[in-house]
């Protein structure tokens, strides 16, 4: 068991493993995403409420799934790299920052475009979800500042740790107390929760399974290309670029 | 050697001690405590001269308006809470000190508060006064700023401690620790709202109260983590 979290410590064996695991995520993430698309944009009937704007959420229900799973690997990673020194751990919060950003960012903007014809207005301050969502965004970016702002990789690792570790808890609070805020103001924005037909929802399930799979694979590249920055003046990168396939 | 014979101060004897030295120096150059103080009032004074003096307006907006003023300033203190100890070097003793850190750490906290968070709750009945707040709500604003100010400063703590040394740090700080921040200040100015529609109040003091106590719990180890890693 331990021989095996050793082994994929270390970084040219992860370097290689996370190679040959790309294709198995990219894949079937793409194939879901396909299916998910055509069958959520063509097959799924009109929803009687909400006319054609309803099919957003094929795609905005996977990008803020995974704006807040991207935070929660940033946590994780560097409560375990804070606590058992392992330097991979970090090396995936740093990947996963710039990802969970952007996911964070495309859900705000297509929850504002869905909110454009269902409020009639691109912002709606009452919505708790998305000034939460909002919230989020600004905690990524006081993530990457700091790590771009501290020169020396192992203090940046141990520094934004600690500022992901202190915002996952802070994450909760934002979510509860802006849910009491929008709940003194009003009412009418928020949907209701209603159930989803099986034939709208089995196309968001494979969106959700695509998105997070296609994710795995954006995060190992980024993986891949931090792993071989950190290890820059490590004797097997050199050897790497310098062998004859030249770092593949 | 025998340690037993070493006079070891106790935890509690070193967070006075602490909050002694901090308050002195602070008592020595009072412009540093003055000056979030005149920022506060400042921006209270802004805010009429750009949305215009109609009482309803201002009696609308003025919780809000007091809250930021005070969260901005706070954040403006909270720069040079580790600043002159890392220059100077006593730091570096406080950290090698048999002293635990975060009891240091709250220590330098309690001081920062008492210095920059607390007069501010003293003045701030003043310029709710020229928001036409109803004196019945002064009360509650007092409260909620007494609670408010005692977690922004712990959290601002941990920010400041994370910059401590950065050449950055000063937009860097607000960066990290405003959407942290943003919870007490939605809880804060909403209360003093509710209080001023003589609506139920109750939660917002109590989820105030609750953040203020988890923060005193827990925000001294993470600024000492915090500590420990700027300077190694």
């Amino acid at each position: 068991m331990w021989k095996f979290f050793h082994q994929m410590a270390s970084p040219p064996y992860f370097y290689r493993l996370a190679a040959t695991l790309i294709p198995w995520f990219a894949i079937p993430g793409l194939i879901l995403i396909a299916y998910g698309a055509y069958a959520g944009l063509f097959l799924v009937s009109m929803d009687y409420q909400q006319g054609d704007a309803f099919r957003i959420i094929y795609v905005h229900v996977p990008s803020a799934y995974l704006s807040m799973m991207a935070y929660m690997m940033m946590a994780v990673g560097g409560g375990i790299g804070l606590i058992w020194r392992l330097k991979l751990a970090h090396a995936v919060g740093a990947a996963a920052a710039p990802l969970g950003a952007a996911f964070t960012f495309l859900a705000l903007v297509t929850g504002s475009i869905w909110g454009r014809p269902m409020w009639g207005t691109w912002w709606e301050w009452g919505d708790p979800r998305l000034t939460s969502e909002l919230i989020l965004l600004f905690l990524y970016f006081g993530y990457m500042a700091l790590r771009s702002s501290i020169d020396d990789t192992a203090k940046a690792d141990k520094a934004s740790a600690v500022l992901a570790l202190v915002g996952v808890v802070n994450v909760v609070i934002v979510h509860f107390s802006v849910e009491w805020w929008s709940s003194l103001h009003q009412g009418q924005t928020v949907f209701k929760k209603g159930t989803m037909d099986a034939d709208m929802r089995i196309p968001l399930f494979a969106m959700l399974i695509g998105f997070s799979f296609v994710f795995g694979a954006m995060l190992l590249r980024r993986l891949r290309t931090e792993v071989l920055f950190r290890e820059r003046r490590t004797r097997w990168v050199r050897e790497l670029v310098l062998s004859p396939e030249g770092g593949k | 050697m025998d340690s037993s014979n070493l006079q070891q101060p106790g935890i509690f004897a070193g967070l006075l001690a602490i909050i002694r030295r901090d308050l002195l120096l602070a008592w020595k150059r009072p412009g540093d405590v003055l000056n979030p103080l005149f920022f506060f009032a400042m921006v209270c004074t802004l805010f009429p001269l750009a949305v215009g003096p109609s009482a309803e307006q201002l009696t609308f907006s003025g919780p809000g308006v007091l809250w930021v003023a005070a969260l901005l300033s706070t954040l403006l203190s909270l720069n040079s809470l580790f600043m002159s100890d890392y220059e100077d070097g006593s730091l570096d003793q406080m950290l090698v000190s048999p002293q635990p850190l975060p009891v240091l750490a709250l220590g330098k906290t309690i001081a920062h508060w008492l210095i920059s968070g607390f007069p501010l709750v003293l003045i701030s009945p003043l310029l709710a006064m020229t928001y036409r707040m109803p004196s019945a709500v002064m009360g509650i604003l007092m409260l909620t700023l007494l609670l408010g100010t005692i977690s922004l400063s712990l959290l601002g703590s941990i920010g400041a401690a994370l910059t401590v040394g950065l050449h950055r740090g000063t937009a860097l700080l607000s960066l990290l620790i405003l959407p942290l921040a943003m919870p007490i200040l939605l809880l804060g100015a909403n209360t003093v709202s509710l209080a001023a529609a003589n609506d139920v109040y109750g939660t917002g003091i109590w989820a105030l109260g609750a953040y203020a106590i988890a923060s005193i719990s827990l925000a001294p180890y993470a600024t000492a983590a915090a500590l420990r890693i700027s300077n190694e």
